[in-house]
């Protein structure tokens, strides 16, 4: 897959009343072409100043952003306002321009290229049609709902027809229905326009619901990155950590492990739980090998890119020996962790 | 008291009110294209705005500050010389608009400006992300998404204007204001300086309502 923006040793520092604050350290992050990247981490992470540097609206400090295999970051005047034209921007405040319509906004970024009335007209009733506001086009944007005003502030980024859409918290103001709306249309945006999307969100959730690959941020840095699966599935950082077990509760807390164990006195594993090409028992079917009993006390199962995968919380109860041998079986299968007693 | 003598007054007073009318018109226009130039170099130059530089917001900032607190009658003497070298004359209201132009600029400068520091940053950005140039921003985003109140800011000038030219009469410009002064405090006519006050009551209300009725029509 070809790439379609690359941050080569990026860092980005400015001044902030005297002291010098780090916003990017040296990052290194490719994202290839028909991706959806999703850019997470708490606020203050630098995750939208990185994502800043894409269309030059910051600079970095050191190295160099490539987009399109161009030096973005060394562009400036007239080249720089046309590079610009082909990646477009969506916002958390969706940033209409609020003395103009709905068609008047989408108009816009047409007119700055220099297209005729007759193919502004056309193309933008093409894209009302495509986010479903084609009634609204004479609206101007006090009159219309957050849904709708992204769904305006879409539209308007993909006027001059970008390879390259980047997004700035976009659903970080919207209710969760709504969000889910948008998140919709940006996947149909990718997978009928064939649009590279750069999302930054502090909501992980966006990212387990549109994207395929993951970049974690914490002060200034990618800690950890790689597709959602795998990722979510086996998070390394401890931020990662905290961000997955947010909207993945497969393992129970610690409080909740307490509560459990005062019912369930016997040994308890955690069981890895993914697609299985088979549909072997095995759970009941190595606890009766070894003559073992089982009780499901905790679990979640998720799916990821179409991939399941979860954890289920099992007391074995019976012969330590037994209970053992259970174990060493079912590490065969798939991963299994012993959770110690407390 | 004398008699109020209409067949006398109503030429004078005519003749006073397209002065007035032509001190005001022209500086009016002069001051907002100007004015209004200068505004939008002070906001774009403003730090970490569109087209950043300390060096010229400071000596904008500068200028302004020294014109704005002189009265209008001692700016409009200082720069005597200078309306005589333009117009080869200090009298009448044409050359009584120069000192007037001077002073409306500096002062739609500083009330434009204030108003295009509220437009909303996101908008500006949005305009920069999309590839427009800073003078496209400025001209097609931070004027039209700031076009109510400016029209308001404008107004509120215009209304100084028609004030100002009363004192730019009184020092040669002619118009309504020279004319209560000259007619009406000199001769003790105090119905001259009734009809003029209310002429210019009636004027000043007449601006003050299509500035709203504009601003509210350019507003969603």
């Amino acid at each position: 897959m070809s790439t379609a923006i690359s941050f080569e040793n990026v860092s980005k520092s400015f001044e902030v009343d005297g002291r010098r604050v780090e916003a990017l350290r040296s990052v290194d992050l490719e994202v290839g072409r028909g991706d959806i990247f999703g850019i997470v981490g708490y606020s203050g992470a630098g995750k939208s100043t990185l994502l800043r540097t894409v269309n030059a609206l910051e600079r970095p400090t050191s190295g160099r952003v490539v987009v399109d295999g161009r030096e973005i970051s060394s562009l400036t005047g007239p080249a720089l306002w046309k590079a610009r034209r082909g990646i477009g921007m969506i916002f958390q405040q969706f940033n209409l321009l609020a003395s103009r319509t709905v068609y008047g906004n989408i108009a816009y970024p047409l007119a700055l290229s220099g297209l005729g009335k007759d193919a502004v007209l056309d193309r933008v009733e093409e894209l009302l049609d495509f986010v479903g506001l084609t009634d609204k086009a004479l609206a101007y944007p006090s009159q219309l709902s957050g849904g709708q005003k992204q769904r305006v502030g879409i539209a308007r980024a993909l006027a001059t027809r970008p390879d390259i859409l980047i997004s700035d918290e976009s659903t970080s103001a919207l209710d969760p229905e709504t969000t889910g709306e948008v998140l919709e249309l940006l996947q149909r945006v990718n997978e009928e326009y064939l649009v590279t999307i750069l999302l930054v969100t502090h909501e992980i959730d966006v990212i387990r619901q549109i994207a395929n690959r993951v970049a974690v941020m914490d002060s200034g840095r990618v800690v950890e990155h790689g597709t959602v699966y795998d990722v979510f599935s086996n998070p390394q950082n401890p931020t990662t950590r905290r961000f997955v077990s947010s909207v993945l509760h497969h393992e129970p807390s610690a409080a909740t492990l307490e509560s459990i164990r005062a019912v369930h006195r016997g040994r308890i594993v955690q069981i890895h739980v993914e697609n299985r090409e088979s549909n072997d028992p095995f759970l009941s079917r190595v606890a009766r090998t070894h003559d073992v009993d089982f009780n499901v006390v905790y679990g979640g199962v998720d799916e990821l890119q179409s991939r399941l995968f979860g954890s289920l919380t099992v007391e074995l109860l019976g012969d330590d020996d037994a209970v053992d041998a259970a174990i060493h079986d079912l590490r065969s299968i798939t991963a299994v962790r012993e959770v110690a007693h407390a | 008291m004398r008699e109020f003598d209409l067949a006398a007054f109503l030429p004078r007073f005519l003749k006073a009110l397209g002065e007035t009318g032509l001190m005001v018109g022209v500086s009016f226009g002069v001051a907002g294209a100007v004015g209004v130039l200068i505004a939008l170099w002070l906001y774009a130059s403003r730090p970490g705005n569109l087209l950043e530089n300390r060096v010229v917001f400071t000596v904008l900032n500068a200028i302004i500050n020294f014109v704005r607190p002189v009265p209008f009658i001692i700016v409009a003497i200082a720069v005597v010389g200078l309306t005589r070298l333009i117009y080869g004359t200090s009298l009448g209201p044409l050359a009584a608009s120069f000192p007037l132009a001077i002073v409306a600029s500096v002062a739609i400068a500083r009330v434009i400006e204030s108003n295009l520091v509220a437009v909303n940053p996101g908008a500006v950005e949005a305009g920069t992300a999309m590839g427009a140039s800073p003078l496209r921003v400025l001209f097609t985003i931070v004027i039209p998404e700031q076009l109510g109140p400016l029209v308001l800011g404008l107004t509120y000038i215009l209304v100084a204007l028609i004030d100002a030219s009363a004192v730019a009469g009184a020092i040669g410009g002619g118009g309504l204001g020279n004319l209560a002064l000259q007619y009406g405090w000199a001769r003790f006519d105090y119905t001259v300086i009734l009809v003029v006050v209310l002429a210019l009551v009636v004027i000043v209300q007449l601006v003050q309502a299509a500035g709203n009725r504009i601003a509210r029509k350019v507003m969603h």
